[in-house]
């Protein structure tokens, strides 16, 4: 149980200053550019809303929303379970260690520009590694014409970029169990199945919450990535959130249109990574 | 301050927020409030339940704006009333 | 069963190697071995990609300006994110739900939104093309997320250690400092790594903040394209160069994640 002090508050208070100043200034003035169209700061007109009203009558909003769930679904229910997997295979010591997680982080490492570069080249079938298997066995396999290869080749290019996320972080938590849990499950000759439901599982709750909610918000704002494989298409068919703020707005310099646009996307965001966290952190109290 | 292009509205809506959240902080030091279970599916404290009604007046403004045609004062009308009921009975 | 488990193991890393191998193989061709058709290694290998990124100031000093601000980034993010997470992880104070939440809802802001606000913001201050704006606005993801992931490893340490030191007569800071940071090396390690990864490869928030004193290697790496087409084997140079840092700084924290928890073997 925690002791009730109002003294913790002086420990807060750094990173309340340094994230208000980040995040409380520039979220006022995304608010204050919603209601007015703006075309520099002394030269703007007040819509009210106006803007809020046109995006959400965009069907442009709904579809890719629509496209979004579906894509950061499939980003979790693939990494998170494949990331524990890889976590339980991690060696224990030795000079494994060092290596497997240095080779792990590497895609991690990439800027995210590259990684789409990688893609794009590995994919085509005349220069690319993997297009090139795939048209050799039969397949008629081209993501820049075919929806549903560049849906999948976005996705494993998601699946190599961050399940190592999933797994470092899980790995780090394995880590931080006591070998004396280990020793007495082996005394009580329990199975490896049990050892990971009732030992290693709650102790990776806290991780795993974590990288869950990181995979869920960075997928639901990916944009670098896809833009360099695909650019989008074909057609929309990869076109995310994220892409389509920065279409519908930020191409063409419009700032109030762009600020409503973020702030529906970012409502969007609130709401479910609330319902996530309050439902992932609600059994908390019951111990 | 001039690149953040304030407006009345904007400046009244801050201010509010502020001010509210201030109430909150003074009431809870003055009378503690203590987790409870409403009509609302999770246990919540009164910080939590004025989170949730700011949350659903945002999605109620945002729904107004989206399906009719309506002047926004309603919207806000209907969601001064949900936030009362969701604070008081949530 | 250990069999098995490295089996899984290799077959991962084969995985994660071989896009990484094809950059690699990429950064060691001319443009027109490249282009001109599928070859599984360089073969006539040329270092001449690697030359104009040591030799073009361009290339090095982005180089310099990119690992100078990611530096200042994870020293700001651990030191104002330690005692706050050592807050939320034994107290309980007015409104520490709601603040912890409010750090999260700022690591999930897409940074697109905070674009224009920070241009002008950092303008305003005078703080523009320098590496500290890029790594202040870094702070905006960096810091809930070091709090966040700090917070769940110190909740993982028992009370009892807090209480027996302060009995034992220790001060906080310096019970801080000389037992309770290194029980949670693991968490620290990872938090510096997680910290000096996103900060590294963001793209958006680095080009936006600077222009030519402190443009980093991200938004250098976007001006390969030209007239004639982007230059691929200078892209996958830089991005080769780009790893290096990185692996570095895993190398240097393995130990931390890799050690463990000492407390069981007492």
């Amino acid at each position: 149980m925690k002791t009730y002090n109002n003294k913790a508050w002086w420990l807060v208070l750094p990173v309340f200053a340094l994230v208000a100043f980040s995040a409380i200034i520039p979220m006022m003035t995304v608010v204050n550019y919603s209601i007015q169209d703006i075309f520099d700061p002394n030269t703007r007109y007040f819509v009210g809303t106006e803007w809020y009203r046109e995006i959400l009558a965009d069907p442009r909003l709904l579809d890719s929303l629509l496209r979004q769930f579906v894509y950061s679904l499939c980003v979790l229910v693939i990494e998170v379970p494949l990331g524990i997997i890889v976590a339980l295979s991690m060696p224990r010591r030795g000079l494994g260690v060092p290596v497997s997680l240095i080779l792990l982080s590497l895609p991690l490492l990439v800027p995210w520009n590259v990684v789409g570069t990688i893609w794009q080249i590995i994919g085509r079938e005349d220069i690319g590694l993997y297009g090139w298997i795939l048209n050799s066995i039969g397949l008629d396999y081209n993501y820049a014409s075919n929806p549903r290869d560049a849906w999948a080749t976005v996705l494993i290019m998601d699946v190599w970029h961050w399940t190592s996320l999933v797994a470092l972080l899980c790995y780090s938590g394995l880590r931080s169990i006591p070998d004396v849990y280990y020793q007495a499950a082996r005394i009580d000759r329990a199975s490896h199945w049990a050892v990971f439901r009732f030992i290693q599982l709650p102790k990776l709750k806290n991780v795993l919450l974590i990288a869950v909610m990181l995979r869920f918000m960075d997928s639901f704002m990916i944009y670098t990535e896809p833009f360099v494989l695909t650019g989008g298409g074909p057609g929309t068919a990869t076109t995310f959130l994220s892409q389509t703020l920065t279409q519908m707005a930020l191409g063409q310099f419009d700032l109030g249109r762009a600020a409503a646009f973020s702030l529906i996307y970012f409502l969007i965001i609130l709401l479910v990574t609330w319902v996530f966290y309050t439902a992932m952190t609600h059994n908390d109290d019951k111990g | 301050m001039g690149w953040m292009a304030w407006t009345l509205p904007t400046a009244l809506f801050f201010v509010g927020i502020a001010l509210l959240l201030v109430a909150m902080t003074v009431w809870q030091t003055v009378s503690p409030g203590h987790e409870r279970k409403g009509f609302l599916p999770l246990t919540t404290s009164r910080g939590d339940r004025l989170f949730i009604g700011l949350l659903a007046s945002a999605y109620g403004h945002l729904l107004l704006l989206a399906l009719t045609d309506w002047p926004l004062w309603i919207a806000t009308g209907v969601c001064v009333v949900g936030m009362v009921i969701i604070m008081k009975w949530g | 069963m250990r069999v098995r488990k490295s089996l899984v193991m290799l077959v991962y890393l084969l995985f994660v190697l071989v896009p990484i191998y094809w950059l690699v193989n990429m950064s060691f061709k001319s443009n027109r071995e490249i282009l001109g058709g599928l070859t599984l290694w360089p073969t006539t290998p040329t270092l001449d990609n690697y030359r104009v990124i040591f030799t073009e100031p361009t290339w090095y000093t982005s180089y310099l300006n990119s690992l100078s601000y990611v530096s200042m980034n994870m020293v700001i993010s651990l030191m104002v994110a330690l005692p706050a997470a050592y807050a939320f992880s034994r107290y309980r104070f007015l409104g520490d739900k709601h603040m912890f939440f409010w750090l999260l809802t700022n690591r999930m802001a897409p940074p697109a939104v905070f674009l224009l606000p920070f241009f002008q913001l950092y303008s305003a201050v005078g703080l523009f093309d320098t590496p500290i704006a890029v790594a202040l606005a870094h702070c905006l993801f960096n810091v809930p997320l070091a709090v966040w992931i700090l917070e769940g490893f110190m909740s993982s340490v028992p009370k009892e250690i807090d209480e027996t030191a302060y009995i034992d007569g220790y001060t906080f800071p310096k019970f801080f400092v000389r037992i309770f940071l290194p029980m949670i090396r693991p968490g620290i390690g990872v938090t510096a790594f997680f910290c000096f990864m996103f900060s590294w490869v963001e793209l958006l928030l680095a080009r936006t903040l600077t222009s030519v004193d402190a443009k980093p290697i991200v938004s250098q790496m976007t001006r390969t394209v030209s007239a004639s087409g982007i230059d691929w084997g200078v892209l996958a140079a830089a991005g080769v160069v780009a790893l290096l840092p990185g692996i570095a700084v895993i190398y240097f924290v393995r130990n931390h994640v890799a050690k463990g928890f000492a407390l069981g073997r007492v």
